[in-house]
């Protein structure tokens, strides 16, 4: 009698969370794959086997998606960390109100949508810059929005401007995890800050680089509102990420198959990539 | 010794000024921009206005529909967030209580989902919704719920993991049923991962911008940053209203930043650590 009634409950309890994972996750997920093997258009759809999938490698503008994806979120994950780690270091070494204040400051960014975030960079770069060419008279800074490589700059410069303050509350919580006598004691036997923060922090540091590393690479892999409000992929589709390039195939030209397609390759990208970050991250927290 | 420490001190907060006006300089930009005229925008972009103007902000507060997308915004964050935190809740406490093989294959399946980028599934997701005519508030709520249970439920469960069985036992003896002793007993010791919960999905669902954009792209419908998008788009050759827009979409972050700060930085660090 019990036992029944206990499987009752479970059942219920779960129910609500996987009707909407089923509806929304599981069931799209699944009828996605068979629709990557299809010529739909969103109304009919054509069961055409791996064609899609032959196309998708001779595809210029997709291929060059990725490896701007890919450029662009190398860069990210390097330059975000970097700065994340170290303004986390610079608002531990004294918890007072100021260190609250820079914190706050550096954190704010990330409370706020790519999509806003891109609208007030766009003005930055376009409108500012201009104004800052008048004045210093440096071609540096005109046109950023218009070319490839300073588009590129420009997202990789809003993106860290976004997410540093993200890894750094990650990395603030690691470093006031990391007991004082340990840096009491590295200071007694006569270290400096550099040797105690190469020496000792940095190595404890191993499980909150695996985390950061992981955010970090996932989210610069998944950018869209920032792409579609700084650049929207311009000039001529040379700053579209591969999150842009499969939203416009699926709702613009309306070639769902062939985007779907797209989308599985995207998917076996990131758990590719995030999996091996992990395998070797997790390696390198055990052989230190 | 002494004297370095200090020095030390001026470096941290000379760096720390200068690094936080930097991050927060954008946001002057914009600010004290939005008090100028379009001309002006123009011809001086890089001081303060030489004659201030608040002209652009009732403007733009109409063109924006302001009143009216922030509403559509708060409540679909709001009445998704409320039913989040008791279904991944509730889910994540069957998991924990009943340790059987389901439980380990279903808890697996969902970091797993984890791993599924948006538009992987994108495509099919609206496909589906809209044959059964779900392309509406209802469906976006339906999404948020299942984009965010994966996510909440890990939260949720490794909170669970802390609080003994033998509570539960006790609550059995004294005749109550799962439904009561979840609600009375273990759900009010849950409040941290709850803060948590609601302050992560709700930066997240408040800033969405594709999802409502394929979802609820209609008009008396459209969400902040749905709004934001075509208002921007718009105006972008006029730059005092657009500057004006993007004051007032931010203004409501800041204030709710402002008063619950140490529970935001808690739930960040909570839900990225764990």
């Amino acid at each position: 009698m019990k036992k029944s009634q206990d499987r009752k409950y479970y059942w219920l309890f779960l129910l609500p969370c996987l009707i909407a994972l089923t509806a929304v996750i599981f069931l799209p997920f699944f009828y996605g794959i068979y629709t990557s093997f299809t010529d739909s258009d969103g109304f009919n759809m054509t069961f055409i086997g791996i064609e899609n999938y032959i196309k998708l490698a001779k595809d210029k503008s997709f291929l060059s998606s990725i490896w701007f994806t890919v450029r662009f979120a190398l860069v990210s994950v390097i330059g975000v960390n970097v700065i994340g780690l170290g303004l986390g270091l610079l608002v531990t070494r004294r918890r007072n109100k100021l260190s609250t204040f820079f914190r706050t400051s550096f954190f704010v960014p990330n409370l706020i949508g790519g999509i806003i975030l891109g609208f007030i960079w766009q003005f930055i770069f376009i409108q500012v810059f201009e104004g800052l060419a008048k004045l210093t008279g440096l071609s540096f800074f005109e046109g950023w929005l218009a070319s490839e490589t300073t588009g590129f700059w420009a997202l990789v410069i809003v993106f860290l401007w976004q997410m540093s303050g993200y890894i750094m509350i990650i990395y603030i919580s690691f470093l006031n995890n990391i007991p004082y006598e340990l840096i009491e004691a590295a200071r007694i036997d006569g270290a400096n800050s550099w040797q105690t923060f190469w020496k000792v922090k940095f190595r404890l540091l191993a499980p909150a680089f695996t985390i950061s590393l992981f955010l970090t690479l996932a989210n610069a892999f998944k950018v869209y509102d920032l792409n579609l409000a700084l650049t929207n992929g311009g000039p001529f589709g040379s700053t579209e990420m591969v999150a842009m390039n499969i939203y416009n195939t699926a709702f613009k030209q309306y070639h769902q198959g062939y985007a779907q397609a797209k989308g599985i390759i995207y998917l076996l990208l990131i758990a590719a990539v995030s999996l091996t970050q992990m395998y070797f991250s997790r390696k390198r927290e055990v052989d230190l | 010794m002494r004297k370095a420490n200090k020095w030390h001190t001026y470096i941290v907060i000379f760096l720390g000024t200068l690094l936080s006006i930097t991050w927060l300089y954008p946001f002057i930009l914009i600010f004290v921009n939005s008090f100028k005229t379009r001309s002006e925008i123009f011809t001086n972009t890089l001081s303060f206005p030489l004659d201030p103007t608040s002209e652009n902000y009732p403007r733009a507060f109409a063109e924006l529909d302001y009143v009216q997308s922030f509403t559509n915004s708060l409540l679909i964050t709001v009445v998704s967030i409320i039913l989040i935190v008791f279904f991944t809740s509730m889910a994540a406490y069957a998991l924990s209580r009943y340790k059987r093989k389901m439980s380990s294959f279903i808890y697996f399946i969902c970091g797993a989902t984890m791993l599924i980028p948006f538009q992987s599934v994108m495509i099919p997701l609206v496909g589906l919704f809209g044959k059964v005519s779900l392309l509406n508030r209802t469906g976006l709520i339906i999404m948020n719920i299942g984009f965010s249970s994966s996510m909440s439920i890990f939260l949720y469960y490794g909170a669970l993991r802390a609080i003994p069985i033998a509570l539960d036992e006790a609550a059995i003896i004294e005749g109550a049923n799962r439904f009561q002793i979840f609600f009375r007993v273990i759900f009010p010791m849950l409040r941290s991962t709850t803060v948590t919960v609601i302050i992560l999905n709700a930066i997240k669902i408040w800033n969405d911008y594709l999802l409502p954009s394929l979802v609820v792209n209609k008009d008396g419908m459209y969400t902040l940053p749905l709004q934001m998008y075509y208002f921007f788009g718009q105006y972008t050759t006029q730059w005092e209203l657009a500057l004006a827009g993007l004051i007032l979409a931010i203004i409501p972050i800041i204030i709710l930043y402002i008063f619950l700060q140490k529970y935001i930085v808690e739930g960040i660090t909570e839900g990225a650590v764990k």
